[in-house]
């Protein structure tokens, strides 16, 4: 597969995709300071800016702009890596994707500044904001269809030229993810389209307030996933390569991630348990679906130690955890994903508890639960792309990681990692206490309970404020450096100092893979069955037995 | 598979399945289920529309009251409850303009109080002292305002 030649072109589109990617960061990371220290009390904002405002720029640039836009600039680089540079028709509908999600991230992100649309990332009903920002956000999902059909092209176009063969592990994986993407999008789609854009214009006078919120959850939790899919194609295929080993499994990598599309779209429920208007079993239902999706989580921790493991056995460790020293910890491009996999352990840990029927009511719309996603998308699937960039970006420029720029990436690494600790704790514990997500700095009129989160060491929203300043510096390191690695980083001058795209191979103790993976219709069929029983009868439900809608309302 | 795979598997999925019965089983045998009430309400209509005609306390049996709450951006109605120590309270809630939260710190009440939808909860207060009664979805510029108290004497 290495023998395959770059393609400037496709190069060029994945830097388009990430440097709107780097823009995001850049702009959220400053709402985010903000954010921590307005909570902390160590800053008030001038008149002109609502705490709201930011917070709204802070997940729409963050949760929705950065993570999409990275997403597509490195699934472009690695199946134009794998399969073959993109057709020109193929790439000419890349470009078109990334110009259709460009407008209208800033059509949004100008309605957010203009204050006309501080109603947070998830847009609940019925608040409401100006037409411009829910048509934004519709772009922006119409363009990732576009330039996922793109990918899908490839793709197929790869299995019709070289039939009979199994197709490389990046390109399959690539796949799944947008199939995950393309089911989960429709739902938020219809929402915008036919409720919430006519609403907004004032074509429709109501709007069916529960079934907005279940259709966004529909989208809300996959959308997780489509974060950590293209996370754990790094761990999966880029990882053994950085460190020396080989893929464990072909066949186990490919299970997984089939199982993600199976089980990770029908239990948006676990994040409405606490809403009424669900009855319980169906809430109980996808609780259930919802702990399934756990599984190809574990294989996946499974199969990367196993890599570690083998590989450290390779190269002559001992002892039960002798591999563990084997690993290249001042090597970057491992480091960065590797602090991400030990935020995940918690992390999971902490996703079993919000989905847990009765200890949701514990923690919901706590800070717990901004805790609880800054240590899963916001570090594990962060800092591996993170790692990636220190990598991707001179491949795609023909340019170098000098062992300066590594050592520069390891200290942005640590100053993550030691922010996002003292951050997400602090989150975690003055969310058990009771503090509330999003909301600017209160003591309530001075409540006891309420002064209380301003004492201890980790129950102290300054804590929140001090890890977040640490992040917030970490966050302007990467962006600097992104900008470095694309435009003025040293040039590779020949094939041998060119920095490479790392493809892990599979072991040969590997078995083969059996063909059935690869039979989409039959996954896609699959899901939608699991959907329809898991939403059919309390959506139908929802739009025979709704109440009168609510008409739109400015709070703000 | 390899031997340690399938172990691996096997007692991930144990796991998963020893979750999965806890929560059924304190949903259904305990009834500690999530707030999930079914009755829906006008909107627009609330301040005409029985019991949140009349928003209140009532007392219902001896240490049981009910509690007829609207909330609104940025209040309770009524505010500031008190209840003797060891009362059991039923809110009946709901939400006059747009989604609210009803959270009150250090209980397990946490419940989202939707515009259209009827929300109920049930807790006993044995413990004294003052609690902390906030909302904890956002509602609006004021939403760090929304809060009131619970006094159990
Ligand atoms: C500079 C680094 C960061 C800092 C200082 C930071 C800080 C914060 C703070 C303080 C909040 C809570 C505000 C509240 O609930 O009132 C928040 C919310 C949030 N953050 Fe971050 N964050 C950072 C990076 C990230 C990243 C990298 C992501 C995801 C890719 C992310 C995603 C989110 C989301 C989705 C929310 C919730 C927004 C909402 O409730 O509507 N953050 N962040
Ligand atoms: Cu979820
Ligand atoms: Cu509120």
């Amino acid at each position: 597969m290495n023998s395959v030649v770059k393609s400037p072109k496709d190069s060029k589109l994945s830097m388009s995709y990430l440097t709107v990617g780097f823009i995001a960061v850049f702009i959220g990371a400053i709402c985010g300071l903000l954010q921590g220290l307005v909570r902390g009390g160590v800053i008030e904002l001038p008149s002109f800016i609502n705490y709201y405002q930011l917070l709204t720029a802070h997940g729409v640039l963050l949760a929705l702009v950065f993570t999409t836009y990275f997403i597509y600039g490195l699934l472009f680089a690695g199946v134009s890596k794998t399969m073959g540079a993109l057709s020109d028709k193929a790439r000419s509908i890349g470009w078109i994707g990334f110009w259709v999600m460009t407008i209208g991230t800033i059509c949004s992100t100008i309605m957010i500044i203009l204050g006309e649309a501080s109603v947070l990332y998830t847009f609940y009903a019925p608040l409401k904001a100006h037409p411009l920002y829910y048509i934004g956000l519709a772009l922006v999902v119409v363009g990732s269809w576009i330039g996922g059909a793109a990918m899908l092209m490839h793709y197929s176009g790869w299995r019709k030229k070289n039939s009979g063969k199994l197709s490389p592990l990046f390109g399959y994986m690539t796949t799944a993810t947008i199939i995950l993407w393309i089911v989960c999008t429709i739902g938020v789609a219809i929402s915008v389209l036919f409720q919430f854009i006519p609403w907004s214009f004032g074509w429709a006078d109501r709007i069916n307030v529960l079934l907005s919120r279940t259709l966004f959850w529909y989208f809300g939790h996959p959308l997780v996933y489509f974060w950590l899919l293209p996370a754990y194609i790094i761990w999966y295929v880029c990882i053994p390569k950085i460190i020396g080993g080989k893929v464990f499994s072909d066949s186990l990598a490919r299970l997984s991630f089939v199982l993600f599309i199976l089980f990770s779209i029908p239990v948006g429920f676990h994040h409405q348990l606490t809403e009424s208007g669900i009855p319980e079993g169906w809430k109980f239902l996808q609780v259930v679906l919802t702990f399934m999706v756990i599984t190809p989580s574990l294989m996946t921790a499974f199969s990367l130690f196993a890599t570690f493991e083998t590989t450290g056995r390779e190269k002559g460790a001992r002892g039960l955890f002798g591999w563990l020293k084997k690993l290249p910890y001042n090597d970057v491009r491992f480091f960065a994903p590797f602090m991400g996999m030990l935020f995940f352990i918690p992390g999971g840990a902490g996703g079993i508890v919000n989905a847990s029927h009765q200890m949701n009511t514990v923690i919901h719309n706590t800070l717990w639960v901004v805790g609880h996603f800054h240590i899963t998308v916001g570090t594990p699937v962060v800092l591996t792309f993170f790692g990636v960039t220190y990598w991707l970006v001179p491949y795609l420029t023909g340019r170098k990681l000098t062992p300066a720029l590594n050592r520069a990436g390891m200290i942005q690494t640590i100053l993550w990692s030691v922010g996002m600790f003292f951050m997400s704790t602090a989150m975690h514990i003055l969310g058990l206490f009771g503090a509330p997500r999003r909301t600017a700095y209160s003591t309530y009129q001075d409540n006891p309970t309420a002064l209380e989160w301003f004492h201890g060491f980790f129950a102290h929203y300054t804590t929140v404020a001090l890890g977040g300043t640490i992040l917030f510096i970490a966050a302007m390191m990467m962006v600097y450096l992104f900008f470095h690695l694309a435009f003025f980083a040293p040039k590779a001058e020949n094939d041998i100092e060119a920095t490479e795209f790392p493809i892990g191979e599979v072991a040969e103790h590997a078995y083969t893979t059996p063909r059935i993976l690869e039979n989409w219709k039959v996954w896609i069929g699959i899901v939608v069955v699991l959907i329809l029983i898991a939403y059919t009868i309390p959506v139908t439900d929802m739009i025979t037995h709704a109440p009168a809608g609510s008409p739109p309302i400015r709070t703000w | 598979m390899h031997r340690s795979e399938k172990v691996w598997l096997t007692l991930s999925f144990g796991m998963i399945m020893l979750f999965m019965l806890a929560t059924g089983y304190q949903s259904y045998a305990l009834e500690m289920g999530p707030p999930s009430n079914m009755e829906t309400i006008d909107p627009q209509k609330v301040d005409q529309t029985a019991p949140f005609d009349n928003p209140g306390v009532k007392q219902i049996g001896d240490n049981e009251y009910e509690v007829v709450m609207t909330l609104q951006v940025f209040s309770f109605n009524p505010g500031k409850l008190e209840f003797p120590a060891g009362s059991t309270v039923h809110f009946t809630l709901t939400s006059k303009d747009v989604v609210h939260g009803f959270q009150v710190a250090n209980t397990n009440i946490n419940a989202m109080v939707m515009p259209g939808h009827i929300q109920k909860i049930t807790q006993k207060f044995d413990k004294p002292g003052e609690y902390l009664v906030l909302c904890n979805e956002y509602c609006g510029a004021g939403h760090q305002m929304m809060a009131t108290t619970i006094t159990v004497k």
